[in-house]
């Protein structure tokens, strides 16, 4: 088990090695010049040169890249272009609201997805799987921002359940957090209810057919016992690497319903980032998020080898 | 063992009825009637359709919903009817008064379970047991059923175990909590016949031990022999004939019986052919090969891998008009032969002489193609063998338009081959599901022929089938290969079907070939240990299906 673990985080730091190259050289390849940006449209060419000079940008493209992962290495991330703060303390700031955010609808995509997919499956056919397979059609096909507006316009204009806007961070109180996060919560968490529900009902379709199903059911079990025990881990395998991915989407995608519910969070950040062509921020924000995609990636394999003992042993 | 006659029955099926839903109906059984008496054991024989694992699901009320549904009649267990009892009750039957065991150990037990957890959840559902008393139930009920090392099969997951092992399991979950009623569908069915003969005895053991009723689900006519106190034969969903073992098989009133019994192939090996002037086709000189597992991390800092010997010096020689058997049990390397005399695995060493040319070192398709003409399979399971999306034309031209040949032509040959087989010509334009396991089988024959091979190598081409089909195929196979004056080179594991086909056999243990020579000799008056134990453990074999009688003088 524990080979298997260091094995795949071996594994890891290629993947996390080319990612660091290829945002190094997309950054040197697109066009514009980090210098002209920081000078301003009125410099002269020797500010130009030596603003390129101060940023090592003269150096052979080798030692550039050292020079950075170096500094990573050090916890030297850059400094944004137009604020001129440490990349790393602002991406810090907006991480906790979109972390928050992201936990939140995976946590609600689950308990209803789960068990949706798996009585849609059990029931397959009946009225309660065509009524599953319908709400998970319009949670594929309604835009997340229609979706949005609508939780606004009923739970919190009409209903006045809950605020319309606004986030408050979890150190504020369970109760505020709850209370401003459950909108938006569910409405990022809707499309992932409808893969994942579809996902689970499919895995467990194929499963229930199985010949260790139907000795379970031969032994005389509950059917609880027999759905989410002998079935449902077993079609675990495909609804994970769906949850793993779909979280690591979740982190990356998140820039609508931030905005619809104008949550500060990452989503805005990137946008801002993106319009003012702060590239160290671009490129930390990218490393990060893939840094993300591999962690997951890492933690859904070591899910696989939890949820299924042949994999551990292999 | 005696039977008891008096008293209340522990299953009772009476006129039983089951049918498919959906737009059009299809009976499936048709008014099936049975009885079965405590500590008796009552055999369902029926090749493949016959409804005998309906039955055993109707009984044990775990027909797939909104599929099968019955119809009518009465199941009883101990007088209570399965068919009108709710769920609810049938829930808390099964497992502890009615319990089964299923065909394939492989697939029966949940893989991401731990064996303890899986036996701990009978106790857990049927009785109030508290933790460490199941264990120790569980414990004592894998002692029961000889598994080594209980506490170790305990924390085991299933693929830790060999398929005997987990079938043992089975039947350890099964009779668990004593059982009134034991469904055995094909329990030994997938198990080799040194582990059969141990499972039959184990069921046979412990059903005295607890005067279990037992109803066992079968359809080969050696095992009915081994186990069965009565004997229910069945065919499309009806009762063609019940009576004791000893009756339906001495005496059977009805022709299907006699025609079932006819094609169980017999234990006594048929004379080798004569042969004239032998032509060696088909060579192996020392041929072994070793399988080597290593992950790329090992390749990379040069750590040997996990090695296995599959095959160690091989020898032998197949002339043209004869048959050579390779038998053996799982693992006993007899595919891997088949597959490196087709190339399909390249041997680690040794020499594969096709027609007098070496085809071990070759390499690439054209060095090949000329044995690869030469020498056709047949594999085992006709269902998956030829492609579901290729019309049976298209699969059988196949290789001849690799070899060049055009398409009208190969069309027109495929369309004799197929009234060679036995088949109509207008089955060329016809898809595999549209036949049935026996005539795919024959669209199989019809394909390895299309290249007019030198050597054909059937790998266990008639295990998938019903005997009365295998009998056929069989027969078609020996009537081609005397038209064609073919070598054949068959791989089974059943030592029926070697007797009743091949001229030599060549017994293999674990890679290593133990014991090769004439039939006649080989099977007739074995020498080595093994073949003694494998042929010990034929099922049936203390029975002559040709006359019908025990055979008192063992061979």
């Amino acid at each position: 088990m524990l080979t298997y673990f260091l094995r795949r985080l071996l594994m890891a730091i290629p993947v996390m090695f080319f990612v660091a190259v290829f945002v190094f050289l997309l950054l040197r390849l697109t066009p514009g010049d980090p210098a002209q940006a920081i000078a301003g449209d009125q410099a002269s060419l020797d500010q130009l040169e030596a603003i390129r000079d101060s940023l090592g940008l003269n150096d052979p493209l080798s030692v550039q890249f050292l020079t950075w992962i170096g500094n990573m290495a050090q916890g030297d991330f850059g400094r944004s272009l137009i604020s001129d703060r440490p990349v790393l303390e602002m991406i810090g700031q907006r991480l906790g609201p979109t972390v928050a955010l992201a936990l939140v609808a995976m946590a609600m995509t689950l308990m209803i997805a789960l068990p949706m997919g798996v009585l849609a499956a059990w029931r397959h056919g009946g009225m309660t799987d065509r009524l599953v397979m319908a709400v998970s059609v319009i949670g594929f096909s309604v835009p997340i921002f229609v979706i949005g507006y609508v939780l606004i316009g009923v739970f919190a204009v009409n209903l006045r359940w809950f605020p319309v806007q606004g986030y408050k961070a979890l150190a504020d109180g369970i109760g505020p957090f709850a209370h401003r996060i459950f909108l938006p919560g569910l409405a990022l968490a809707s499309i992932y209810i409808a893969l994942i529900s579809r996902m689970t009902r499919a895995s467990m379709l194929e499963v229930l057919r199985e010949d260790y199903v139907r000795t379970a059911r031969a032994k005389g079990l509950p059917e609880g016992i027999v759905l989410f025990r002998h079935a449902l881990r077993n079609a675990a395998i495909p609804i994970l690497t769906v949850i793993g991915t779909g979280f690591a989407m979740m982190i990356s995608g998140v820039v609508v319903t931030e905005t619809v519910f104008n949550i500060p969070g990452l989503g805005r950040l990137v946008v801002d980032a993106v319009l003012a062509r702060d590239y160290p921020l671009i490129q930390a924000i990218i490393l990060l998020t893939a840094g993300t995609y591999v962690l997951i990636n890492l933690l859904i394999d070591l899910s696989y080898a939890l949820t299924d003992p042949r994999i551990r042993y292999q | 063992m005696t039977v008891s006659q008096s008293g209340q029955p522990v299953l009772s099926v009476r006129d039983l009825r089951v049918a498919t839903m959906g737009r059009r109906p299809a009976e499936i059984l048709k008014g099936l009637t049975f009885d079965i008496a405590p500590g008796e054991t009552l055999c369902l024989v029926g090749e493949s359709g016959s409804g005998k694992s309906v039955t055993s699901l109707v009984t044990m009320d775990l027909l797939p919903r909104g599929e099968l549904q019955v119809t009518a009649g009465r199941a009883e267990l101990n007088g209570e009817d399965i068919i009108t009892a709710p769920p609810a009750r049938n829930k808390a039957l099964r497992g502890a008064e009615m319990a089964m065991i299923f065909q394939e150990p492989m697939t029966a037990l949940n893989p991401v379970l731990t064996i303890g957890l899986q036996m701990d959840e009978i106790y857990r559902a049927h009785t109030r047991m508290r933790g460490p008393d199941r264990k120790a139930a569980a414990i004592a009920a894998f002692e029961s059923v000889n598994l080594p090392d209980p506490p170790r099969i305990y924390d085991s997951y299933p693929h830790q175990l060999s398929g005997g092992q987990r079938q043992r399991v089975m039947i350890a979950m099964a009779l668990a909590l004593k059982p009134k009623l034991l469904i055995a569908d094909e329990p030994t069915t997938a198990l080799d016949v040194t582990t059969q003969k141990q499972i039959l005895e184990l069921i046979r053991k412990l059903q005295d031990e607890m005067n279990t009723a037992v109803l066992f689900i079968t359809h080969d006519m050696g095992v009915v022999v081994d186990i069965a106190d009565r004997v229910c034969v069945m065919r499309h969903g009806e009762v063609v004939e019940t009576g004791t073992t000893e009756e339906v098989l001495s005496a059977p009133r009805e022709q299907y019986t006699r025609d079932l019994l006819a094609a169980v192939p017999a234990l006594t090996p048929r004379p080798a052919r004569a042969q004239e002037a032998p032509e060696h086709v088909l060579e192996l000189v020392e041929v072994n090969k070793v399988f080597e597992f290593r992950s790329a991390l090992s390749k990379l800092m040069r750590r040997p891998g996990h090695r296995v010997q599959a095959v160690s010096d091989v020898s032998f020689r197949l002339d043209r008009g004869r048959t050579l058997g390779i038998v053996g049990e799982s693992g006993s390397g007899k595919s891997t032969v088949a597959r490196c005399v087709l190339r399909l695995e390249d041997p680690t060493s040794g020499a594969i002489l096709v027609n007098g040319h070496d085809i071990a070192p070759l390499e690439g398709q054209t060095a090949l193609a000329p044995a690869r003409r030469a020498v056709q399979m047949i594999f085992q399971d006709p269902n998956r063998s030829l492609n579901p999306r290729l019309t049976t034309g298209d699969s059988l031209v196949e290789g001849a338009l690799n070899a060049g040949e055009p398409r009208a032509e190969a069309l027109a040959r495929a369309g004799e081959l197929l009234e060679v087989v036995g088949l109509p010509r207008d089955a060329l334009s016809r898809y595999p599901h549209q036949f049935s396991g026996g005539q795919r089988q024959r669209i199989a024959i019809a394909r390895a022929l299309m290249m007019s091979p030198d050597v054909i190598v059937a790998d266990e081409a008639v295990s998938a089938l019903d005997v009365s089909v295998q009998a056929q195929v069989l027969d078609l196979l020996a009537e081609v290969q005397a038209r064609r004056n073919l070598a054949v080179l068959f791989i089974t594991h059943d030592l029926r079907v070697a007797a009743q086909i091949c001229d030599d056999v060549m017994v293999m243990r674990r890679g290593e070939v133990v014991e090769f020579g004439p039939a006649g000799q080989v099977l007739a008056n074995p020498q080595h240990a093994y073949t003694c134990a494998l042929l010990e453990a034929a099922p049936g074999r203390d029975w002559d299906f040709a006359k019908g009688r025990r055979v008192t003088e063992p061979a």
